[in-house]
């Protein structure tokens, strides 16, 4: 029996009836994925935007731009294979537990306005002498 | 745009998972300090599945629900409104990537996803299962369904799963559009002839009951739902969702001297709770099962595109391309 819709485009169609098979997609057949890096604007870092499935760097490149790129500002884009991206593990966070303490390396470490302060105030009481 | 009522697997079919009592409770303190949990953490497996069915569901009803707004199109009233839809259009399906890239980081794979779909596994939004017989229900849809679908995914973007929180930001981002041009048809409409005012008066009447099905039926008492609730997969009961909802958007409806087919739909003025007529719960159940005025057509489409585009990505296919899990 002929589908009838609402939808001329649909009426058009000569479509299968009853059910799809269980798997009518094979594992693979919508490509590997690649990552999406976009800057916003020029002098900006690239950022995370999601993901795209492609079959190449260049497809990944057109599908990038219709799905990170509709609205608002970018000037480029990078995208890199999933495969490719070496990552730190979550379960290792603890890596990076140390650093918030390394406060050498921070400016607010270095304090120096108390001693420029007890410096002038000796020399004041010196002189007063 | 997305299906609100969560449909929950029918839970009598499957026994409780036992858990590592020590790696639960590790999880549920960071799930309570407001962290997001990431695609490579342990997570307990109801979790991963409940979050899996709800993305994946949210990516379908994406999909179908371009198709009733697509059939109109060709048949916009004017440049500009064909302009909008056409964009809304391509939002949508961008919408569904987003969402099967952020269940892809669950472990399975888009090709299942959309099998489950085509083979009738997976479900979808209600809504989408009626006809958009004329312009005006495309206004209802794209003021009132959006509208609802906002309500659903600003409250999901605060849940705890960052991969699907993320593609909620970017959703909700563009989804203000689809709500904003909805409204704009809708007003126009209401605003306009005699004739259009009971055009839109139609649609209005046609497409209130799957709107209150939205957010599907009631869970309050559900034990399912407090669970997903504490790991922050649901952030708000069917019920308070609706209940936000016609607080919304029931006035301003109401505004343009439009009707809605419910006498008994009014606000409590003590509790500020909206209440309604039953919206027939039994008509809702067999639209989820299959048995909708259009299901068939869908899916039917929907495995039409997938049949007739298979060559191509045969054609495009890398060799030897192992698949890899997206990282975020």
């Amino acid at each position: 029996m002929k589908l009838v819709s609402l939808d001329p485009r649909v009426c058009r169609m000569d479509m299968a009836e009853g059910a799809a098979p269980d798997a009518l997609i094979q594992e693979n057949d919508h490509w590997p994925t690649y990552e999406v890096f976009a800057q916003k604007k020029r002098g900006d870092q690239h950022q995370h935007v999601g993901i795209v499935h492609a079959p190449n760097g260049e497809m990944a490149l057109v599908l990038a731009k219709e799905q990170f790129a509709r609205r608002g500002m970018c000037v480029n884009l990078w995208v890199v294979r999933t495969a490719d991206v070496v990552a730190t593990s979550y379960e290792d966070a603890d890596i990076f537990d140390s650093t918030p303490q390394k406060t050498h390396r921070e400016p607010v470490d270095y304090k120096v306005k108390d001693k420029i302060n007890r410096y002038n105030q000796s020399k004041k009481e010196k002189n007063e002498q | 745009m997305y299906g609100g009522g969560y449909l929950p697997d029918d839970q009598k079919r499957h026994l409780p998972i036992a858990e590592d009592p020590d790696k639960l409770a590790a999880f549920e303190t960071r799930i309570d300090r407001g962290d997001k949990v990431e695609p490579q953490d342990w997570m307990p497996t109801e979790y991963r599945k409940q979050l899996i069915r709800m993305i994946e569901q949210h990516a379908h009803s994406e999909i179908i629900g371009a198709l009733p707004e697509g059939t109109w199109i060709t048949r916009a009233p004017g440049f500009k409104r064909k302009m909008a839809i056409m964009a809304k259009v391509q939002d949508e399906i961008g919408h569904a990537q987003l969402l099967y890239a952020a269940a892809e980081t669950l472990g399975k794979t888009r090709e299942a996803m959309i099998n489950d779909l085509i083979n009738g596994k997976s479900k979808y939004s209600n809504v989408f299962n009626y006809p958009a017989e004329t312009w005006s229900d495309i206004a209802v849809i794209g003021f009132l369904i959006d509208a609802a679908a906002i309500v659903n995914q600003t409250l999901n973007a605060k849940g705890s799963y960052g991969p699907y929180c993320r593609a909620l930001e970017r959703i909700c981002y563009e989804e203000a559009f689809h709500l904003k041009q909805g409204h704009d048809a809708f007003v126009a409409l209401a605003t306009g002839t005699e004739r259009s005012r009971s055009e839109l008066q139609a649609a209005l009447n046609r497409w209130w009951k799957p709107i209150m099905h939205f957010f599907g039926p009631s869970d309050k008492a559900s034990v399912h739902s407090e669970k997903l609730m504490r790991w922050k997969v649901k952030m708000a009961s069917n019920d308070d969702m609706r209940n936000q909802f016609l607080d919304m958007y029931v006035p301003r409806i109401w505004e343009l001297d439009l009707t809605l087919p419910d006498p008994e739909l009014r606000k409590d003025s003590d509790t500020g709770v909206w209440l309604f007529g039953d919206p027939d719960w039994n008509e809702f159940f067999e639209v989820i099962k299959g048995n909708g005025p259009c299901n068939a057509e869908r899916l039917a489409v929907r495995r039409w595109a997938e049949e007739k585009g298979e060559w191509v990505k045969r054609a495009l296919r890398p060799r030897n391309e192992i698949y890899v899990t997206p990282l975020a």
